[in-house]
């Protein structure tokens, strides 16, 4: 019964993203009315603006002016924060950069490979227990998954791959993101099966098909499953503090962490210099990809 | 069945279609199944790594277990212990109370965000993108240090108040505030949902909202009785969802306390106090005994979300 209404509600959330790019800017009201949406619009993307705005401004001011110094133009500006904060912990920055970079690129390939398998073989090829195990893969989206959490611990530390970047890279090539499987299944299943009758006939078996059909075709939802792989593994908190405790493995957001204890910091200038450093990557791929996440996101839900 | 049958057999009852073919087609349609399980394999081993550590949860639940040693089976004793333990009614109070707070507030503010985009505005994708860019970035670390920041003692928000001669709480060091300070946050990211809104407004035929003003609808009236309904999946989409991602807030918490859940475990989120207890006290039968607790409580809400949606989400398919 929940899987049924599960299934109604991601198709119906789905159908709807099909309008994200389609708008057209029809203009209702009067002029008043309209300048008055601008005002109240403009006003919640100032308050929300802001704080990322500030952070910016005290990136380069002087540790001891960040909080004096109200204004968002620095009356002194310290460029040196990028220099210190870069190397302000044990090891250089761009160690933790190149740490993040390693694993999000391991999350893209093996997303990309085992989920659009998955998917493929739910959307398009005929076998028994279809239904039950597509029941199954839409289940896991509902599932905690800090349940599943202390065993996985155990399962990987037995294993010895603590501190080492395989639990935080291996479960992607296990098609675990039920999201993204369910992501590609949409989008395959959209594309018309005749191109795969016509494959048949001229001798293309479900490998060749798999590769050189279906593969070319789900380009756009691949991106989305990409760019959405990457933010979520470069902002990914939790894993690396469970399973990296060697500082020549921390990732950017453990490395960040360090700026900051329990009392709080000392040392803002050079924090924010990092943290700038740490959220660019992200608001660069906003940039090239919003049309992509934008559409995964009316799909998935994810944020 | 024409397996059981000769050839002859066979084309004498179907005389039509010739059994070579039939048998080539029941080989490609196994050919066909075989890849299928190829193309899941990877899927089947991860579904493993997923239900079988959810059965051993359970059992670890039952055990005292520090991963040195095997698990002794207890009992009921850690579920008894969850009950007793204040720090696990705490933090169970703070989770839902950040839920049951930021949750709405950030629905309510995504859904009335999106029907003024959807009103129509000039420069409507660079709204969308200033709203939508916070939620890619809120819940990392870098943001939640910013947080804090910017609440902290002699930080923005405090000196903004100032101005207005109001003396500002201690956002980050006054238990009684400090939790509101991460519901702000929580509801900084309502971008997400709004896009998913938006997406869901537009596909309401704006003939609809014709004929109730020509029946003399008024706003409130045309929001209650044509934009609800519409969009009644997806504001439960939206709300399942949000549910489920924020009783698992975790990052949130740790960075803004430094990993203790303070100042007086006012952020100490249920799966912070797992944390503790897991991997910091290595008690992990206590621990997967708070998770099974935890997975309770949201499969209740989720269910109790599916069956209340019975009355009111509506499905046009």
């Amino acid at each position: 019964m929940t899987d049924t209404t599960l299934r109604r509600t991601l198709r119906s959330a789905t159908s709807r993203l099909r309008g994200v790019e389609a708008y057209q800017e029809e203009l209702t009201g009067t002029a008043r009315t309209r300048f008055l949406r601008h005002v109240v619009l403009v006003g919640v993307g100032l308050v929300m603006m802001y704080p990322l705005l500030w952070m910016l401004s005290a990136s380069f001011k002087p540790s001891a002016r960040v909080f004096s110094d109200a204004g968002l133009v620095p009356e002194q500006t310290d460029l040196g924060n990028y220099a210190a904060g870069w190397s302000a912990l044990e090891h250089p920055f761009q160690l933790y950069l190149v740490n993040s970079l390693i694993l999000a690129v391991l999350n893209i390939v093996g997303n990309l490979a085992s989920c659009s398998m998955a998917a493929y073989a739910f959307s398009r090829l005929r076998f028994r227990g279809r239904r039950p195990f597509f029941a199954a893969m839409l289940g896991t989206m509902l599932l905690p998954a800090h349940v599943v959490l202390i065993p996985q611990y155990v399962i990987f530390a037995k294993l010895g791959w603590v501190n080492t970047y395989l639990p935080l890279t291996v479960p992607a090539f296990l098609a675990t993101n039920a999201f993204f499987v369910f992501l590609l299944v949409q989008f395959m299943r959209a594309l018309p099966m005749e191109l795969q009758d016509a494959a048949r006939i001229d001798g293309c078996g479900p490998y060749r098909t798999y590769l050189q059909v279906i593969m070319p075709l789900t380009v756009p939802a691949m991106a989305t499953v990409a760019i959405f792989t990457f933010i979520a593994s470069w902002n990914d908190f939790f894993g690396p503090l469970l399973y990296l405790t060697d500082s020549q493995l921390f990732t950017v957001p453990l490395a960040l962490r360090q700026f900051m204890s329990a009392e709080g910091a000392s040392d803002w200038g050079p924090m924010f210099a990092m943290s700038v450093v740490s959220l660019l990557p992200v608001v660069a791929f906003f940039f090239i990809g919003q049309r992509y996440l934008l559409n995964g996101i009316a799909t998935t839900g994810m944020k | 069945m024409s397996t059981s049958t000769t050839p002859a057999a066979a084309g004498a009852l179907a005389p039509d279609r010739p059994p070579t073919l039939r048998r080539r087609r029941s080989s490609a349609a196994a050919a066909e199944e075989r890849a299928a399980y190829v193309f899941l394999l990877p899927w089947f081993v991860g579904l493993l790594f997923t239900v079988i550590p959810f059965g051993v949860s359970l059992y670890l639940a039952f055990t005292d277990y520090n991963l040195l040693q095997s698990p002794q089976l207890v009992g009921l004793e850690n579920f008894t212990r969850v009950f007793e333990d204040p720090k696990a009614e705490t933090s169970a109070r703070v989770t839902l109370t950040y839920t049951f707070v930021a949750v709405p507030i950030s629905l309510v503010t995504a859904l009335a965000v999106a029907m003024l985009l959807n009103k129509g505005v000039r420069g409507l994708k660079f709204y969308r993108s200033v709203f939508y860019l916070p939620s890619l970035i809120g819940t990392s670390v870098a943001i939640v240090m910013l947080w804090r920041s910017i609440f902290g003692y002699g930080g923005v928000v405090n000196s903004f108040l100032g101005f207005f001669g109001i003396e500002g709480p201690g956002w980050v060091t006054d238990p009684d505030w400090a939790l509101v300070t991460l519901i702000t946050l929580s509801i900084w990211t309502f971008g997400a949902s709004m896009v998913i809104f938006l997406a869901g407004l537009r596909q309401i035929p704006v003939v609809y909202y014709e004929a109730a003003a020509v029946d003399g609808a008024g706003w409130w009236r045309q929001f209650r009785s044509i934009t609800v309904p519409l969009l009644s999946p997806v504001i439960f989409f939206n709300l399942v969802l949000g549910l489920i991602g924020s009783l698992q807030t975790f990052t949130q918490g740790f960075v803004f306390s430094g990993g203790t859940g303070g100042p007086a475990e006012s952020t100490l989120f249920f799966n912070l106090y797992l944390y503790q207890q897991g991997f910091q006290r290595f008690d992990m039968g206590y621990a997967s005994a708070l998770a099974w607790v935890m997975f309770i409580v949201i499969a209740f809400f989720t269910a109790l979300n599916f069956l209340v949606s019975k009355w009111w989400v509506f499905y046009d398919d």
